[in-house]
């Protein structure tokens, strides 16, 4: 259980981490749409629409750190299974 | 013969006046492009969004640029930040009140220090602008640009002139009671805006 949690709260950490890398690391909130500029030939107009894109942002990240960091924690409260050694020689 | 020429100037003359003639701009933009961008820009925090929901008239006279009046409405509902929690936020009572203000509204009474050069024309809009039903007096600079006959060049099949307005300024949110408690170094009080819009007078 101990080894899960731990492994578990690892792949948390990497995933979140590597999911904000991979998006731009973007160091404001997360965003569910990003602005798309266009520009209208006929009166230079840059006109702004939003597309629907999830970039995660810091706290996206700290919220997945945390998660992850609660996760190892819990594993602190199992204990190590003890693994009971028996001496089985037998005397001639 | 000099009947026939008299009546020729006279329709010439009256055919000028009609085109001198002050001009209504619709700027409901059916191609979505109309935009106003705001953003606030405090120490500890940026917001950055847009508004799409442009409506409004403006009357233009190309001879007169100076005379320009009208009223710009930008639709509450229409204003986007990226971030889902802040666009809550801006929603809401606290903020913009969406629900009971649907209306950001800017009308301008007269133009100051105007000063044209070929089709595009610089001045001081002084008009009433309206957010949260406040209302300030407000002096704009803005740019008008006239594009005679440009209009079947955006919508096929439609002969008429354009007008494109741009303007930046500032105004500050807690002289339009918007959330004025909020703390300034996260939000800040002054709000940087920017209008790029077109509205169209068409002719048949």
């Amino acid at each position: 259980m101990k080894t899960t949690l731990r492994t578990l709260a690892a792949v948390l950490a990497l995933g979140a981490v590597g999911l904000w890398l991979a998006t731009g690391a973007s160091r404001g909130w997360t965003k569910t749409s990003v602005p798309v500029k266009q520009l209208d030939a006929v009166t230079g107009i840059e006109g702004v629409t939003y597309e629907k894109r999830f970039v995660p942002g810091v706290d996206f990240l700290g919220g997945a750190l945390c998660a992850s960091a609660m996760v190892a924690g819990l594993s602190f409260l199992f204990r190590n299974q003890n693994k009971q050694t028996t001496n089985t020689q037998q005397t001639p | 013969m000099k009947k026939q020429i008299l009546v020729l100037l006279s329709l010439a003359a009256s055919a000028g006046v009609a085109l001198a003639a002050p001009q209504s701009f619709d700027f409901k933009d059916p191609k979505g492009v109309n935009n106003a961008q705001f953003k606030l820009d405090a120490p500890l925090e940026a917001v950055t969004g847009s508004a799409n929901g442009i409506s409004g008239t403006v009357t233009f006279d190309p001879e007169h640029p100076g005379a320009t009046t009208g009223k710009i409405v930008v639709a509450a509902e229409s204003l986007h930040v990226p971030n889902p929690m802040q666009k809550g936020h801006l929603h809401s009572g606290q903020w913009m009140d969406v629900a009971n203000h649907k209306e950001i509204s800017f009308e301008a009474k007269e133009l100051k220090n105007v000063k044209t050069s070929g089709d595009t024309t610089t001045a001081d809009a002084v008009g009433t602008m309206t957010i949260k039903g406040v209302s300030k007096e407000l002096t704009v600079p803005v740019k008008l640009t006239y594009l005679k006959d440009r209009l079947s060049q955006r919508v096929p099949n439609m002969k008429g002139d354009l007008l494109v307005i741009r303007a930046n300024f500032e105004i500050k949110r807690s002289d339009f009671g918007i959330n004025p408690g909020a703390p300034k170094e996260k939000v800040s009080d002054t709000i940087e805006l920017t209008l790029s819009i077109a509205g169209a007078a068409p002719r048949s």
